[in-house]
């Protein structure tokens, strides 16, 4: 039996597996946008490229860290209430300071709050993750209404929406803000020992707390870094409404998980890929755009991305099961 | 069909059964067979498959190959179908629901009700009481059973299995946690059994039980089926070499200690687990923790590097104090631990063999922000190389590999790392394949033959024996004696285990 497994045909890599999953979601991206082409041909006009880039980055943004979150096993359902708090706060200091630096600040600080009150309700109290955030979810959306009577803030300060809506040569800043914050998380993930963490503790937190690894104090840092990468997109969205509104971020929670998981990231911890989840941002990013330009009634845009979602899944579970039977095979 | 010298014929057939696992082929091509009214022990060391073969036969694991029931193929596709064809296995682990009573237990999900769907308690608690009785236990149905001792509990396990007609029961290493007045009580309770015409699968490593109790045995090693022996024509010497292949001295090592100053001195150290343990470990030493399952090993092991919480007591390791609970800290100041239960603690399934040898080093591997893939690759291919790591590349999946070459990752881990003073392995070669074996204990004794202090918790005997320096003996969560490795044998050790259970 080891002799057999001394052969490189029956070796199967951690490589093989990604590449297998992310070449199918690239091709689905790519018979996505061609089946949009034929149908829109505006679809692939630059300013609309740019739209649909546009569009995805808050969820490409918070995806980040939902990606960090999910990969240790652990979610996080408060981000929608978080941006719609941090949006407030945002606002807020920018009006009464006339900064932008210190909105930014102040938001960014919050950020880190929340993402603090969710990792030592996770860690220190030990609530499980989708009950403790989906509390805080409530909790934080509540006091978003309570501070402003649910009325939402406009921003007194105009210059404040080049942060959403201006441009970085032909790129809009989002766009940018997004592609220079997927290129350090990918290092993070992939080359350093925090990322190896991060997957070795969503795989096996037994071996991990045996091996002596620092499971709390990552799960407290992932949270707060998971808030902090939703407080950027509360900066963006409300730059881009120039105003801070209490009901913001409604169901943006779900989003954002739904892409994450469609990008290959397993919900049990452990498994998958920055890039992959970047892929399932954008493959919901063109639906929902590509439905826009066909004029299909927006109510429809669920249930597309919630039957792409389910799909997603069945395939991924599919895959998982055949690797399984993949590696039994590989023994014999 | 037709018999030969009028035996019955048997009630169980399995034939040249194959069971795979991702990275383990676990049985390859055992048959066994069980007539009505017999005791047939079914015998092998750690990892030999018995408890595989145990789950084909309850239905909890497919396989390939024929089971035969009473003649006629088995239709058992999960454990169910096995229960109701009669066939009812007492687990190692008791399968009770703690906070119910034995009357609850013994007819969970067949209670028998009226037409309005109210329970006809009255006919549970007599019914109950038969079934204890049939099994010599007086005690009242309505107890919870959280206030049973263990062997009590297996008594309301077999009163369950006969609740259910069972023609077959399969006994899994089921004098593991009892004392020897309560083993003589099981085994009448067995040769009652026997006379009503139930067959009994008996699963043990000890072999004096086996001599004791079994018509046949049957013997596995490394999941290849040995053979089937009456147990007339059995002596003790034939069975161990059917078990073991070889003989066991020629696997085990043992070099001559190098013994340095103490290293690990813990004193008092409580948690919920364990009581008042003290012990040390001096440099080069291998030191053993032996007892029965539940004398409290595993979490001596978790307490010492913090991750229960403690009570009271102190650890220190070379000079400097561990002084919370804290696993990061212990290992930064040089613990290591290689788990017990290799799957569920030991190895990232989803990582490579790579990343799963670096994990613990990886401050050690630092270059700039992020880690250094070149000086990774060299200290993992040669740790590969060293330890004789049967893979084609290190980026190969560590779920693919055979258990011992796993145990051989896991252990790399900690022999990257630098500073590791005390490595503490939990059950160093559990279902690992025999010429395994022989490597991991090499590599054990040549870590303490570099200055490294092993601390090894073991349920094989022969391997503290063979292995070890001194010996501690726990029991019931406390250290109860300490023996020296040239006083240590099977008699002491056991001796020690039992007489302090209380």
């Amino acid at each position: 039996m080891n002799k057999k497994a001394e052969t490189p045909k029956g070796g199967i890599t951690v490589k093989d597996i990604l590449s297998g999953e992310q070449a199918s979601l690239v091709i689905a991206l790519l018979v996505l946008c061609a089946v949009a082409t034929v149908l829109a041909p505006v679809f692939l006009t630059t300013t609309n490229v740019m739209n649909v880039l546009r569009q995805t980055s808050l969820i490409a943004i918070a995806g980040i860290g939902m990606v960090m979150i999910i990969l240790m096993g652990e979610i996080d359902l408060s981000i929608g209430s978080t941006q719609a708090l941090v949006g407030i706060l945002c606002v807020w200091t920018l009006n009464a300071t006339g900064s932008m630096v210190v909105a930014i600040v102040a938001s960014l600080a919050l950020g880190v709050l929340l993402g603090l009150i969710n990792g030592l309700l996770v860690t220190k109290a030990r609530l499980n993750s989708l009950i403790a955030t989906l509390g805080t979810m409530a909790i934080f959306r509540g006091i978003a209404f309570v501070t402003t009577n649910a009325v939402s803030i406009q921003s007194k300060v105009p210059s404040f929406d080049t942060v959403g809506t201006g441009y970085f040569g032909p790129f809009p800043i989002p766009v940018v803000l997004t592609i220079a914050l997927f290129a350090a998380f990918y290092y993070v993930l992939h080359h350093t020992a925090f990322g190896r963490y991060i997957y070795a503790i969503g795989g096996n937190v037994n071996a991990s707390r045996l091996s002596g690894l620092p499971v709390e104090k990552m799960k407290i840092q992932i949270f707060v870094m998971g808030s902090v990468f939703a407080a950027i997109s509360a900066i963006i969205l409300a730059s881009r409404m120039s105003s801070g509104q209490p009901n913001a971020g409604v169901g943006f929670e779900l989003q954002v998980v739904a892409a994450v998981i469609l990008g290959g990231i397993s919900l049990t911890g452990g498994v998958g890929t920055l890039t992959g989840a970047f892929i399932g941002m954008l493959i919901l990013g063109v639906l929902d755009n590509s439905l826009i330009l066909l004029n299909v009634n927006s109510f429809y845009h669920d249930i597309a991305r919630g039957a792409v979602i389910i799909i997603a899944v069945y395939l991924d579970g599919a895959r998982r099961r055949n690797l399984q039977k993949k590696l039994i095979k590989a023994t014999e | 069909m037709s018999f030969t010298n009028g035996a019955a014929p048997p009630i169980i057939e399995l034939r040249s059964i194959h069971k795979k696992f991702p990275g383990v082929h676990a049985l390859k091509g055992v048959s066994f067979d069980l007539r009505p009214g017999e005791v047939h022990a079914l015998v092998g060391e750690n990892g030999a498959g018995k408890s595989t073969v145990i789950k084909v036969m309850a239905g909890v694991y497919d396989f390939e190959g024929s089971y035969l029931f009473d003649g006629k193929e088995a239709r058992i596709a999960e454990p169910l179908d096995a229960i109701r064809l009669g066939i009812s296995v007492i687990y190692q682990e008791l399968n009770l629901v703690q906070d119910l009573s034995i009357a609850e237990n013994i007819f969970f999900g067949k209670l028998p009700t009226t037409r309005t769907g109210r329970v006809k308690w009255s006919e549970v608690y007599a019914r109950t009481e038969e079934h204890l009785g049939e099994v010599g236990l007086r005690v009242s149905a309505r107890t919870k059973v959280r206030r049973l001792s263990v062997a009590r509990q297996q008594l309301v396990e077999i009163a369950r299995s006969l609740s259910l007609n069972a023609k077959v029961i399969i006994m899994d290493e089921p004098t593991s946690a009892l004392c020897p007045s309560e083993i003589e009580n099981l085994f009448s309770l067995v040769a009652r059994l026997k006379g009503k015409g139930v067959g009994i699968v008996y699963v043990s490593h000890k072999l004096d039980e086996i001599f004791a109790i079994a018509d046949r045995v049957t013997v596995l090693r490394d999941g290849a089926y040995v053979g089937t022996e009456d147990i007339a024509d059995l002596t003790n010497r034939k069975l161990i070499s059917m078990m073991v292949g070889r003989e066991l001295s020629s696997l085990l090592p043992k070099t001559a200690p190098v013994l340095g100053e103490d290293i690990l001195d813990v004193k008092d150290l409580s948690t919920d687990k364990v009581s008042k343990v003290s012990c040390h470990v001096r440099r080069g030493e291998i030191v053993g923790f032996a007892g029965l399952m539940g004398a409290g090993r595993t979490e001596l092991a978790r307490a010492l590097i913090g991750l229960d919480r403690r009570i009271e007591g102190s650890v220190v390791l070379d000079g400097s104090k561990l002084a919370k609970d804290d696993p990061p800290l212990a290992c930064r100041i040089g613990f290591g631990l290689v788990p017990e239960d290799r799957k569920l603690e030991g190895i990232f399934p989803d990582l490579d063999i790579r990343q799963n040898m670096s994990i613990v080093s990886l401050g050690d591997l630092r270059a700039g922000l992020g880690i250094s893939a070149s000086r990774e690759k060299t200290v993992v291919d040669d740790m590969i190389r060293r330890l004789g790591i049967r893979t084609p590349s290190s980026s190969q999946l560590v779920a693919k590999l055979s258990g011992g070459n796993q145990q051989k990752v896991i252990l790399a881990r900690w022999l990257i790392k630098k500073n590791v003073k005390v490595l503490i392995i939990d059950e160093p070669t559990r279902g690992i394949d025999v010429g395994a074996k022989a490597e991991i204990y090499r590599i054990i004794d040549g870590l303490a033959h570099q200055g490294m202090a092993i601390v090894m918790m073991s349920s094989e005997m022969q391997e503290l024996i063979g292995m070890c320096d001194r010996i501690y003996v726990m029991a019931g969560g406390r250290i109860v004696d300490e023996i020296s490795g040239a006083d240590a044998t099977q008699e002491r050790i056991l001796s020690s285990c039992i007489d302090e259970r209380g």
